[in-house]
C-alpha cells in the first residue's frame, strides 16, 4: 500500500517560496470558482468582475488604495505578534479603542485647535487607546498566562458592546436626528483627502512609514532579534537573558497602537463621526491577519498584500452591487485563499516521500 | 408575573439550546486537543442548509439531517488542515470562520424573506408538561431543547466513564504516551473535530428551523464566538456547559428586558465574556490543573515525534 | 474475566494471546535489522536472540543505536530491511498493537503517562481488554492483584503527577504485562531511580524471569549489566560489537567493547594550584516546580584553575542548582558571592555580563533557537553587548565575522554561517554553543551534562576544550550524570542527593569509592 513519508525540507529558496505563493493563489481561486459555480454564479464573470472592480479603474483603483491603508497598519502590526507567537486575534477591537480615544480628542479639543495641532494629537490618542487595548491580553497572558487567543477575542466583544453603549448612550450625537452616532469631528480634525478620492493620505502615509519602520525594526534591530528569538524558542530566549514581560508588553502596545492608528484614520477620514461598530472596523481586523499571513510575516512584504486584500474588498463591493451578492461573498475570497496559503505553506517546509511498502500479512 | 416568568424562562432556555449544542461539539474537539475557532461559520453552514432542505423538502427533520452532513463535511477541512497539515489552529480555524459565513451568505441569498412553512415542532411531554410553572418552562420545547440535555449528558458520560472518552482525553492531554499505546491519534482528532462541527451544525439547524422560520444573513449573530467562551467557561466539562448555556442565554433574553430598569443592555452583553476572562483569571491564581484544560490544546503533533 | 480462579491470574497473558490463536513467546530472533534516519543509520546488520526465562542486556553508549532497536521491536518504527522471528516463525510488526499481540511490551525511558489522569485511567488507555464503560472503575481489581503479586503499593485513584518515578515506572511495567506482555524491554529503567527502587526493580524482573519472560535491558551502565543480565549484546554506531554471557566478561572488557578502546579512567592533567576563589555559594535554598525544595542548604566554593564536579543521579537538584546560579530560578534563601559580587536573584542577563557563562542541559530546548541561521545563534547570549549592537541595531557583519571564527575555532562542520541551526548535528550544535559561551572568556563556565547524547568524538573535543579552560585560568562547574567524565575531569567532586550535598571530596581521595553509596544518599561525609 501507499505510505507517505513527511520530512522537513531543508534547504528552501526564495524561489521555492514564490512557487508556493503563486499556486496557492491559484489553487484558491479555483476552488473559490467551484463554490461560485455551485452557487449559480458564473465565475469567470464573477472572478473578472472583482479585479476589474477594484483594479480595472481609476475609481477602483482609488477605493482599492483607501481599504488598503488600515490593513497596511494593522498588518504591519501583527506580522510583529505573531512573529513573537503572540496571536492577536483582538485587532478589530484595539482598532475601535484607538477610534474611540482619537475621536474624543477630536470632538473636545478639535473646535479650539488648528489641524496641524489636532491630526497630530488624534493620532496619538489613537494609537495609545490601541496600545492600552492590546496592553491588557499581554498582562493576562505574562503574568496570568491566560491564552491571548482567547482574551483578545473576548475583548473584541467586550469593546463591541462598550463602543455602542457610548453611542447609544452618552456620546449620542446632539446633531444627529436620535441617530446612535456621534457628532461630526470638527473640520479642522478632518483628514484631508487626495482630491477625487477617498484617499486621506495622512493616513497613508503614516501607514508606509510604519511599516518601514517595522521592517527595518524586525530585521535590523536588537529588539526585532529578541522578537525572533521568542517566536522561535520561548525557552531558548528565557536562557539568553531576553526579558519576556517587557518585549512582549511593547510587541502588543505597538501592535495595537497600529490598530488604533487605523482605527482614528477611519474615522477622522472616511466616516467623520463614530457610528456602530461594525461599519467602523469593517472587519478589517480579521483580513488583516491573512494579510500578514500572505505577506509572510515580513513588514516590507505588508505593503503588496494589503493592497491584493484591499482589492479584493473593493471587488466585492463591486459584485455586490452588479450581481447582487451578499457581502459575505467577500469571506469566500479570504477564507479560501487563507486555507491554501497554509497549504501551500505547509508543501512549502515539508518534503513527501512516496513509498510502495509490500503488504504484509 | 408568574406569566412573564415563565415566558423569561422558556425563552432563556430557547435561547441556551444553540449555545449549549455548539458548546458539547466544542468540547469534544478540544479535548482530543485541537482547538476549533470556526464554529461560528460551521454553525451558519448548518443553518442554511437546515433551512433550504426544510424549504425545499418541507420536512425540518431533513434539514435537521442535511445541516449535520454539510457542516461535518466543511469541518473536515479544518480537521485536515489541523491535523494532517499541522498548520496553525488558529489561523485554520478563522479561515473556516469565513468561509462558513461566506458561503451560507451566497447559497442564502435567494431564501431570504421566505419563510418555512413548516418548522420544527414544539414537542410537550405528556404529563410532566402540565405540572404548574415547571411544566411550561421545561417539558414543552421542540426536540432541539431535548437533545441538547440528552446529548450533553451523553457526552459528558462519554468522556468521563468510558474507554472512548478517555483515548479522547489522554490524545489532549499527551499525544506522544497515547500513541505510544497504540492508538491512532488523528484518527481520534479527526472524528473529534468532525462530529464537533456537526454539533454546531445543529446548533445551526436549531436557529433556522426551530427558533426562527426565516433565513436572514449573519443569523448566527456572534453565537459561535460566544461556544468558544462557553466551552472554557464550562471549563470542558458539558455538564457544566449546560448551565453556563443557559446562563448565557439567560443574558440573551434579559438584556432588553432590564432596559427600562436603566441597565444598559450592551452591558450586560459584555458579561458572558468577562466571566469567560474572570474565570480563567481565578483559576489562574488557584491552580491551573483544577482548569482541566487539555494540556497539548492547540499544539500540532507529528506522528513519530520524539 | 475478573472472577476466575487463581490459574487466570499466574499468567493472564495466556488468555489474551489464546484469544488471539497465538502461543507464548519461547524465542525470539530479529535478523539483518537496518535502519536509517535522514542517511543517517542507526542500526545496520543487527542480529539479535533471546529465549524464555533470559534476561539480555544490550549495551552501548548514547547514540549507539539501542532504543532504535527496541522501538522498532516495539512496533514504533519500521526497519528498512531485515527480519522478526517468534518462536521460529517470522512476523511483521507494523504498530505498537501489533507488537502487544505477539506479546511484547515495552517500559520506555520517558514515561508515556497522561500526568493529569489517575493510574487507572492510564492503565486502561493502554489495555486492549478494558471494558467499554467504566472501565478504569472495572479493572481496578485486576490493578490490585497485580500489584499485591509484585509488591507494589499503587493507589489506582491517584493521579500520576502525584507519584514518585518508580511509582511511574512500576505502572508502565503493570501495563505491559496486563498487556499480555511475554517479553518486556526495559530502556534505560534505572536512570530515574533511586538505589533502593533499583535493587525492588531488579528483585521483580528475576521473579518475572523466573515466571519465563524474557526480558530486555538497555542501559549503558556496565555495573547494572553485569549484575542482573544472564548475557549482553554490545552496539557500537549502530552495529553489533561484541556479545557475551554476562558470567564470562568484566567491566573492563565491556567497556572496551563499547568504546573500541581502554578507557582511560584518569586522565592525566596537570595538578593546578587552587587560590583564587571565584565563587562562594552559601547555605542555598531553591524551590522545584512541583514547589518542594529542590536544593536544600548546599554551599560550597570554586575555585580559578579547577574543574568543580557535581555527581548524581538526575533529577537530585542539580538541574536547580544550575538554574539558580546562572539566575534562571529563584533563590529561595541563601547567597551567591561571584567575584566579590552578590549575584543573588539577579536577572540571567545581569548575571551573565558579569562572567558566568552557562552550557545547557537540553541544547536544542535552551541554548538555541533552532530556526534562525547559525550566525543569530552565535550571539544568541551576547547580542545585547556594545560590539555586536549599539542601542537600537545589530552589527550583523561583525555578528557574522564573530560566527565565523566560531565555525573555525571550535571546529563546527557547516557549509557556512548562513545555515539553519536545526540542520546541524547534535555534537556540532554542542560545539557552538560551548564556542559561543567560552568565547567571551567567562570566569566561570556551568557546563550542565555537557557531552550527553554526544559521539566519541564530540565528547573527547568537548572535554578538552573544558580541561583547556581550566588551564588558562578559567573555573568550571560540570554536572554529569557519567561518573567517567567527572573523575576524567574534575579535581574536586560534590556528590548530590535529594538537593544536598552528601560530601565535597578531591579527585584522589580514597574515599570516592563509595561514591554509589553517596550518590543514593546512604553514606555522607
Amino acid at each position: 500500500m501507499l505510505k507517505i513519508k513527511v520530512t522537513d525540507r531543508i534547504d528552501i529558496l526564495p524561489r521555492h517560496s514564490f512557487l508556493s505563493l503563486v499556486f496557492s493563489l491559484a489553487a484558491g481561486l479555483l476552488a473559490i470558482s467551484l463554490i461560485f459555480l455551485f452557487s449559480g454564479v458564473n465565475p469567470l464573470y464573477a472572478i473578472a468582475k472583482i479585479f476589474s472592480g477594484s483594479f480595472g479603474s481609476m475609481y477602483g483603483l482609488k477605493e482599492t488604495v483607501t481599504k488598503a491603508i488600515p490593513l497596511i497598519l494593522i498588518a504591519g502590526g501583527l506580522t510583529l505578534a505573531f512573529r513573537a507567537k503572540f496571536w492577536n486575534i483582538g485587532a478589530e477591537s484595539q482598532l475601535l479603542m484607538g477610534a474611540i480615544f482619537g475621536t474624543w480628542v477630536g470632538l473636545n479639543w478639535g473646535p479650539h485647535l488648528p489641524a496641524a495641532i489636532i491630526v497630530p494629537l488624534m493620532f496619538l490618542a489613537g494609537f495609545i487607546g490601541g496600545a492600552l487595548w492590546g496592553l491588557i491580553p499581554a498582562i493576562l497572558k505574562i503574568k496570568f498566562s491566560i491564552n491571548e487567543v482567547i482574551s483578545t477575542l473576548m475583548m473584541n466583544y467586550i469593546c463591541n458592546e462598550f463602543m455602542t453603549l457610548l453611542i447609544v448612550g452618552p456620546w449620542r450625537g446632539k446633531t444627529k436626528f436620535g441617530f446612535p452616532y456621534t457628532d461630526d469631528l470638527p473640520l479642522s480634525a478632518i483628514l484631508s483627502l487626495i482630491p477625487g478620492s477617498r484617499i486621506h493620505y495622512a493616513t497613508l502615509l503614516v501607514a508606509v512609514v510604519t511599516v518601514i519602520m517595522l521592517g527595518i525594526a524586525v530585521y535590523k534591530t536588537r529588539f526585532g532579534y529578541e522578537v525572533r528569538v521568542i517566536g522561535e524558542n520561548p525557552d531558548a530566549a528565557k536562557y539568553s537573558g531576553i526579558d519576556f514581560f517587557k518585549t512582549t508588553l511593547i510587541i502588543m502596545a505597538i501592535s495595537g497602537g497600529a490598530a488604533g492608528l487605523a482605527g482614528i484614520g477611519e474615522v477622522a477620514g472616511i466616516h467623520h463621526y463614530l457610528s456602530y461598530p461594525e461599519s467602523i472596523s469593517s472587519g478589517y481586523g480579521y483580513t488583516a491577519i491573512i494579510v500578514a499571513w500572505l505577506a509572510k510575516l515580513n513588514p516590507f512584504y505588508v505593503i503588496l498584500s494589503a493592497f491584493f486584500f484591499a482589492g479584493i474588498l473593493v471587488g466585492g463591493d463591486a459584485i455586490q452591487i452588479s450581481l447582487g451578492l451578499p457581502a459575505a461573498t467577500v469571506q469566500i475570497f479570504n477564507g479560501t485563499l487563507l486555507v491554501f496559503l497554509i497549504m501551500g505553506d505547509f508543501f512549502l517546509k515539508n518534503q513527501l516521500t512516496f513509498q510502495w511498502r509490500p503488504k504484509r500479512n | 408575573m408568574e406569566d412573564i416568568i415563565i415566558s423569561v424562562a422558556q425563552r432563556t432556555l430557547i435561547a441556551g439550546t444553540p449555545l449549549l449544542l455548539g458548546t458539547i461539539g466544542e468540547v469534544i474537539c478540544e479535548r482530543s486537543g485541537i482547538l476549533n475557532l470556526g464554529v461560528e461559520g460551521v454553525m451558519a453552514i448548518g443553518a442554511v442548509t437546515a433551512f433550504i432542505v426544510t424549504f425545499v423538502t418541507g420536512n425540518p427533520w431533513f434539514g435537521l439531517l442535511a445541516a449535520i452532513v454539510a457542516s461535518a463535511a466543511i469541518s473536515f477541512i479544518h480537521a485536515f488542515v489541523s491535523i494532517s497539515l499541522q498548520a496553525s489552529q488558529v489561523v485554520s480555524g478563522l479561515a473556516l470562520t469565513m468561509l462558513g459565513l461566506g458561503i451560507s451568505g451566497l447559497v442564502g441569498k435567494p431564501f431570504i424573506g421566505k419563510p418555512l412553512t413548516q418548522k420544527m415542532g414544539t414537542w410537550p411531554i405528556p404529563v410532566l408538561a402540565d405540572i404548574p410553572i415547571i411544566g411550561p418552562i421545561f417539558f414543552n420545547h421542540g426536540p432541539f431543547f431535548y437533545m441538547a440535555i440528552l446529548l450533553a449528558v451523553a457526552a459528558w458520560f462519554t468522556l468521563e466513564y468510558t474507554r472512548l472518552g478517555i483515548k479522547i482525553r489522554s490524545a489532549g492531554e499527551n499525544p506522544r504516551a497515547t500513541e505510544a499505546q497504540g492508538i491512532n491519534i488523528y484518527r481520534i482528532r479527526y472524528w473529534c473535530v468532525i462530529v464537533g462541527g456537526a454539533f454546531s451544525g445543529l446548533a445551526g439547524a436549531h436557529l433556522s428551523t426551530s427558533y426562527s422560520k426565516s433565513w436572514i444573513e449573519g443569523m448566527t449573530a456572534g453565537r459561535g464566538w460566544i461556544v468558544i467562551a462557553l466551552t472554557i467557561f464550562a471549563l470542558w466539562n458539558p455538564l457544566r456547559a449546560i448551565i453556563g448555556a443557559f446562563l448565557f442565554g439567560g443574558i440573551f433574553v434579559l438584556q432588553y428586558l432590564l432596559q427600562p430598569l436603566g441597565i444598559p443592555p450592551n452591558f450586560l452583553a459584555m458579561l458572558p465574556y468577562i466571566s469567560t476572562l474572570l474565570i480563567l483569571f481565578i483559576g489562574a491564581l488557584w491552580d491551573s490543573r483544577k482548569l482541566n484544560a487539555p494540556a497539548m490544546l492547540a499544539e500540532p503533533y507529528r506522528r513519530g515525534d520524539r | 474475566m475478573l472472577n476466575e480462579g487463581p490459574e487466570a491470574h499466574q499468567r493472564p497473558s495466556l488468555k489474551i494471546k489464546e484469544i488471539n490463536g497465538m502461543k507464548k513467546i519461547e524465542t525470539l530472533e530479529m535478523f539483518n535489522i537496518n535502519k536509517s534516519f535522514q542517511g543517517v543509520k542507526a542500526n545496520t546488520d543487527i542480529k539479535l536472540s533471546i529465549g524464555a526465562g533470559e534476561i539480555l542486556g544490550l549495551l552501548g553508549e548514547n547514540g549507539a543505536g539501542k532504543t532504535t532497536l527496541m522501538n522498532i521491536l516495539y512496533g514504533l518504527y519500521q526497519p528498512d530491511s531485515g527480519a522478526i522471528r517468534i518462536n521460529g516463525q517470522e512476523i511483521s510488526i507494523g504498530s505498537p498493537v501489533d507488537s502487544r499481540r505477539y506479546g511484547i511490551g515495552m517500559v520506555h525511558q520517558h514515561f508515556m503517562l497522561v500526568q493529569n489522569h489517575t493510574v487507572s485511567e492510564n492503565i486502561v488507555l493502554g489495555y486492549e481488554m478494558a471494558p467499554l464503560l467504566f472501565p478504569q472503575h472495572k479493572i481496578n481489581e485486576k490493578i490490585l492483584s497485580f500489584s499485591k503479586r509484585f509488591h507494589f503499593d499503587i493507589d489506582p485513584q491517584k493521579k500520576v503527577w502525584q507519584l514518585s518515578a518508580g511509582e511511574q515506572q512500576r505502572i508502565e511495567i503493570i501495563k505491559a504485562l496486563m498487556n499480555g506482555a511475554d517479553l518486556l524491554i526495559l530502556d534505560e529503567p534505572t536512570s530515574v531511580l533511586t538505589s533502593q527502587e533499583t535493587n525492588e526493580l531488579f528483585q521483580n524482573l528475576r521473579e518475572m524471569q523466573a515466571q519465563g519472560h524474557l526480558i530486555i535491558l538497555i542501559s549503558h551502565k556496565l555495573d547494572e549489566i553485569l549484575e542482573i543480565c544472564d548475557r549482553v549484546t554490545v552496539l557500537q554506531k549502530g552495529r553489533i560489537v561484541g556479545e557475551a554471557a554476562t558470567k564470562d566478561v568484566d567491566k573492563k572488557t565491556l567497556a572496551r567493547m563499547m568504546i573500541g578502546r581502554d578507557i582511560i579512567f584518569r586522565i592525566e592533567k596537570e595538578p593546578m594550584e587552587r587560590k583564587n576563589k571565584i565563587i562562594t555559594v552559601d547555605s542555598l535554598v531553591v524551590r522545584g516546580d512541583k514547589d518542594l525544595r529542590a536544593v536544600k542548604n548546599v554551599s560550597f566554593e570554586i575555585f580559578r584553575n579547577e574543574i568543580f564536579g557535581i555527581a548524581g543521579v538526575s533529577g537530585n537538584g542539580q538541574r536547580e542548582l544550575v538554574e539558580a546560579i546562572t539566575g534562571l530560578r529563584r533563590i529561595e534563601s541563601g547567597k551567591i558571592i561571584f567575584e566579590g559580587t552578590d549575584i543573588t536573584n539577579k536577572s540571567a542577563r545581569h548575571i551573565y555580563n558579569t562572567g558566568v557563562a552557562h552550557v545547557p542541559e537540553e541544547r536544542i530546548r535552551y541554548g538555541v533557537a533552532p530556526g534562525l541561521y547559525l550566525y543569530d545563534n552565535a550571539i544568541l547570549k551576547q547580542h545585547h553587548k556594545k560590539k555586536y549592537s549599539n542601542k537600537l541595531f545589530l552589527a550583523y557583519n561583525k555578528i557574522r565575522q564573530h560566527a565565523q571564527h566560531l565555525l573555525s575555532d571550535f571546529n563546527v562542520l557547516a557549509p557556512s554561517v548562513h545555515v539553519q541551526t536545526k540542520n546541524l548535528s547534535g555534537g556540532n550544535i554542542q560545539k557552538l554553543i560551548l564556542g559561543r559561551e567560552i568565547s567571551e572568556n567567562p570566569s566561570l563556565l556551568v557546563a550542565s551534562h555537557p557531552t550527553y547524547g554526544l559521539d566519541v568524538g564530540a565528547t573527547e573535543y568537548l572535554r578538552n576544550q573544558l580541561l583547556k579552560r581550566r588551564k588558562e585560568g578559567g573555573a568550571v562547574l560540570l554536572v554529569s550524570e557519567d561518573l567517567e567524565e567527572i573523575f576524567e575531569l574534575c579535581d574536586r567532586i560534590a556528590i548530590m542527593f535529594q538537593g544536598e550535598f552528601m560530601g565535597i571530596l578531591d579527585a584522589y581521595d580514597p574515599r570516592l569509592k563509595d561514591i554509589g553509596l553517596m550518590m543514593a544518599g546512604s553514606l555522607r561525609l
